[in-house]
Order: structure tokens, then sequence, then C-alpha cells
């Protein structure tokens, strides 16, 4: 498909999983905030990883959606992550569930109740120049994703096409289309009111007792300048034993830096690699993409966990999406597969109505 | 500069928890090269024998980041990656190359110069031959994309950083802040003392590899004039273009 942005909404961007092997040279990681989310998506749409392990990427948008109009090709989407209001050609249409795209279709989003982040997700993925392995847009450094940068009014993306060749191929995008109707009661859980949970470290030993039952028993406020870097917190001061600086480190995925000035910062998709900031605890996975779905003036609790129950909680999501493959493969095999000895279909190819005929030779 | 791996460790070791999906192995807490010794060594240990579930690794000053795939990595990853970090021999360490890198002391491109020169009482030609005359090592690579964090620098050279800083500091620059020098590999805000221009591009995110200075390599600055930086600037512009690095033969 080839889809024009008519208005791009506050923030959209193209996000995959983000950029991975290239932090030793400093480069971010980058990659959708809600990895879940964009996850669930494909696996709805039955958007499998590419050969080289690569999941495909979607639209991040921010609180206010994009107008997208098809100027080209059909295909399905699938809107997850924080619930938008989503229309087509006007009428309303729920999010989680797969809905069909054609030439003219007219896709608008209004803000969603809660969450953050929505994921707009169609089949193939939306397809740009890879850049250094990852299609994630990273603004701050201008690169990757659609020119580098989050959408303008006018510009045209294109969808990917099916890993398989051939007549698996027409077989795929025959695939595709069937997801249409396919609707996802699994969610990810992205309760506002919920801690978040952190493990310990690195840097936990050099605060002191009060400071560390300041973070772990004190609710925080999410600061206005909450972006895809890092989400700056305000509240009860959290103190060093000695200074705020350290020998520069390595700074991760959900890894909480306390500055002198005593308050938070969790560090998320768009961080650099390396800081001098002391780090109190890093915030689990699960719950970066939790905390990602926050907005600047809602509430923040911490609980400390341990690694094993990081992992249990990293297993259940991994549950989650496999469900959520599990339920398409069901929906499919609902219904006779389209490929009988002989028969006809329509395709549209490049914008073009093709009729795509085939017979099998015994 | 010679970089000796076996140096004496203050302590052994420690590993730290940096969320489930990443393992710190700390060497120390000082800028120091035997520690960073070290890191580059376990690095190169891990690059040539990833274990399985293995995404990324961030190398710093003092300890090395490991990323993986908490789901898919060996359950006993922490007693792995010590035992990995007890017997680290000089054939783990750094890559022992050293990058060239011509830089144009001259005119617009070294607008902090004469500042450089005024603050440590030496002449502008002095300054640029001390600069040029010792190798730099490269501890590590952050803040922005392919930005080194460089060491070695000739302390007669230090100088405090600019009391307000520039708005833009063009990509390529060279500079002095305090104790240390560096390159900018991107446009970027900052307070460096700019002594010169490197036509080389830093970071450029359409080229394979993006970034071709990697922690643990040596970097030697090299004076050159404004029309050899105008060839240069050009050549390095050109698809298949090849930065200059060689082995480090005797260090200087």
């Amino acid at each position: 498909m080839k889809l024009l942005i008519e208005n791009p909404g506050l923030f959209t961007t193209v996000q995959d999983l983000g950029r991975r092997g290239y932090q030793m040279q400093g480069v971010p990681v980058a990659g959708a905030m809600d990895g879940a989310a964009l996850r669930l998506g494909n696996a709805l749409l039955g958007n499998e990883k590419d050969p080289r392990g690569l999941e495909p990427a979607g639209l991040e948008i921010t609180v206010l959606g994009p107008s997208i109009k098809v100027m080209e090709g059909s295909g399905c989407f699938v809107v997850t992550g924080a619930e938008a209001g989503v229309t087509k050609n006007g009428v309303s249409l729920p999010c989680w569930t797969v809905h069909r795209l054609d030439p003219g279709d007219a896709v608008a989003f209004s803000a969603p109740k809660v969450g953050c982040r929505s994921y707009f997700c169609v089949s193939g993925g939306i397809d740009v120049p890879l850049v250094m392995g990852s299609r994630s847009t990273y603004t701050r450094g201008k690169f990757g994703g659609h020119r580098g940068r989050a959408l303008k009014a006018g510009d045209v993306l294109v969808t990917g096409a099916p890993n398989a060749t051939g007549e698996n191929a027409i077989g795929a995008y025959a695939l595709w289309a069937k997801c249409a109707g396919l609707s996802c009661p699994l969610r990810p859980d992205r309760d506002p009111h919920e801690p978040l949970r952190a493990i310990p470290g690195p840097q936990d030993d050099l605060f002191t007792e009060e400071g560390l039952a300041a973070f772990y028993s004190s609710e925080y406020v999410i600061a206005n300048s909450a972006d895809r870097m890092g989400f700056r917190l305000e509240g009860p001061v959290i103190a060093h034993k000695g200074g705020a600086d350290i020998v520069s480190d390595a700074i991760c995925l959900g890894s909480v830096q306390v500055p002198g000035h005593g308050q938070p910062i969790v560090m998320l998709a768009d961080r650099q690699t390396t800081g001098g900031y002391t780090k109190i605890a890093t915030v689990c996975a699960v719950d970066a993409e939790n905390l990602a779905q926050r907005l600047p003036g809602q509430k923040v609790r911490f609980e400390k966990i341990t690694v094993e129950a990081a992992l249990n909680l990293l297993h259940r999501e991994e549950a989650l999406i496999g469900e959520a493959k599990r339920l398409r493969e069901a929906w499919l095999a609902g219904s006779a597969f389209p490929f009988r000895r002989k028969g006809a279909f329509d395709v549209r190819v490049a914008g073009e109505l093709r009729r795509v005929e085939w017979e099998r030779m015994e | 500069m010679a970089v000796a791996v076996n140096a004496p460790a203050e302590k052994k070791p420690r590993i730290l928890h940096a969320g489930e999906n990443c393992l710190v192995v700390e060497f120390g807490d000082g800028i120091d090269l035997g520690i960073n010794a070290q890191v580059q060594a376990l690095r190169g240990k891990i690059e040539n024998d990833p274990f399985p579930g293995f995404i990324d690794m961030i190398p710093t000053y003092r300890s090395l980041a490991v990323c993986f795939d908490a789901l898919k990595s060996p359950p006993q990853l922490e007693k792995l990656l010590l035992d990995m970090s007890e017997d680290l021999t000089a054939g783990d360490a750094g890559s022992g190359e050293l990058l060239i890198v011509p830089t144009c002391y001259e005119g617009d491109f070294a607008p902090d110069l004469e500042r450089v020169a005024a603050h440590t009482g030496l002449s502008a030609d002095e300054a640029v031959r001390r600069h040029t005359a010792v190798d730099c090592y490269c501890y590590m690579l952050g803040f922005v994309p392919g930005y080194p964090y460089l060491g070695g620098m000739d302390p007669a050279l230090e100088t405090p950083r600019l009391k307000e800083p520039r708005e833009k500091i063009p990509a390529g620059s060279v500079a002095i802040g305090g104790k240390q020098t560096g390159i900018y590999p991107i446009d970027s805000p900052g307070g460096w003392n700019v002594i010169g221009m490197t036509p080389l591009r830093m970071f450029d995110p359409d080229r394979t590899p993006a970034v071709f200075l990697n922690a643990g390599m040596c970097v030697r600055f090299v004076p050159i004039g404004g029309g050899e930086f105008d060839r240069l600037a050009r050549e390095a512009g050109e698809p298949g273009w090849k930065p200059d690095i060689r082995k480090k033969e005797t260090p200087r």
C-alpha cells in the first residue's frame, strides 16, 4: 500500500523494536516505547519477523494521531497501545481489531481516554530504508524512520511485502486480507495506578537509607518535559551518601538516574548510551512500557522486585503475544483456506487491480 | 602509550544488575588505562563468542554493560561473565589500531586556538604541535553517536571551557575542554574550545560503518592545510571511502 499522511498528528514516528548492536558507538536504541503493543499489532496482522529477525515497523502515535489516506493498494490495519478514537471514512472503529484498507480509505484519530501512545500497524509493516539495521526513527540524531524525523503533512509511506515469495507470497497476501474482523481481547497490563516495579542497582549502594526509603515509598509526578528520551519525575528528594556524579557508566532501558538535585529520571527508548549520574534502580522492561503510556502530571510509584520476578513478568508478556498469534491462527482456521485445486482472485498491485488465476499441476 | 592488560587490578570485577536484560561487569571506578584495557578485552571476548540471547554491549571507562534477551540467555550468565573476566589476555584487548585524524588548525576552523594559546602561555603553533605530538586513547563512545571520550592529551594544553557555550559547534570540530580533547561527530551545542576541524565524517548514518572509531583504538591528529582539507572532505563523501586506520606501532 501507499499511504498519504494528510495530517501528521502531534508527534508520529516510524518505529520497530530499535537499533541493536550500535550502543558501543554511542548510537541510542530508539524503537517503540510500548514494544509489546507493536508486537501484538504485528501478531494480529500476521506480520512476521523478517529473516534477519527484524520486527516490522509501525507508526508510534503520541496522544493526537494522524490522518492517513490510502493512495494505492489494499491491506489491513490495527491500532494497539493506547485506545485512541479511530475512524475509517468517518465511521468509528474499535482498537485492537483488524480492519480492511482499500484505495481512498481515510483513517483519522482522536486522543485516547487513557494512555499516551497508540500504534498504527499495517499488513507488511511500514517500509522505510534500514539505517544501522533498524527502521526506528531517532529524531535527536535526525536519522532512521522517515527521513530521520516525525511525520509531516504530505509524507508518503509505503508498506512492506510478505517475507514469502512466488505463490507463497500470493497466499500471504490472501491470508493478510482474511484477518479483517479479527478482534483481540488480550491487552498488556498498563494500569496507570500500579507502581512501577524496579530492580535495585547498579549504584543503589551510593544512596542513604533515607534516600532509598524515599524512592520506594514516595509518589512522584511526571514532569512536562517527559519524552521518548526519558521521564523526569518530581517529588521527595532522594539523598546520596556522597556526590551524585560517577565516572561515566552505561545507561539502560529503565535506568533511574538521580542527579544531584535528588529528583529521579527514568531513561527510555531514545536515551543516550552513557552518563555520569548515579542510578538507583532499573524499571523492569514491562513497566518501562507501562510508564510510556503515562502522561505528564500523572503519578508514579516504585516497587522493589527481584530479577526473577521481573523475568516472570517478561515470560507473561511473551505468552500474551504467543496467545495473540494463536488467536489469529484459530481465526484463519475458522474458514477454508482460499486455495483449492483451481481458482482466481483479484489483487491490487501498485494500485492496479489484477486478476490472479492458478491451477495445481499434478 | 602502553596498555597493560594484566596491570594489577585494584579490585576484582563485580557484576551489577541493570534490569533483567542487562548485567554490568564493573572493573573499577576510575579513569585508568589498565581498567579500560580489561573492559575492551572482555568486550572482544564476547564479540568473538557471543552467548545465546546476546544483543549489545556498552563499554565505558570502567565497566562493560552486556545487554541480552533474558528469555533466551543462559541461566548462569552472571557466573559465565565473571569467569570470562578472570583470565583476560592482551590478545582479547582493544584493537591496537590507530586512526589518523587529519585536522586543519587554521583560520575559521580554529576560532578558539588563540584563546588556548593565551591561556596556556604557548604559541598557537606550539599548541598545535603538542596537540598532534601525542596519540590519544579512545576509552569509550557516548553522549551522542560517535562521540569519543579521548584520554592522553598533553596536560600543558588544559584550557577551561568557554563561559558561554556556543549554540552550534559544527560536526568535525576538534576541541579542548579542560583536560580533555574531543571531536564533535554531529552538530551540537557545546562549550569546548574549538582549535581545528577534521574533514572526516566521524558519524554518518548512511555509511557502513556509521562510526569507524571504536573504544580501545588510538587517535592521532595530523595537521593539514586548507587545500588538503577540501580534498579530503570531498573524498570522505565518496562511496567506498575508507579512513586511514593503521596498526599501532611504537607508542608515541
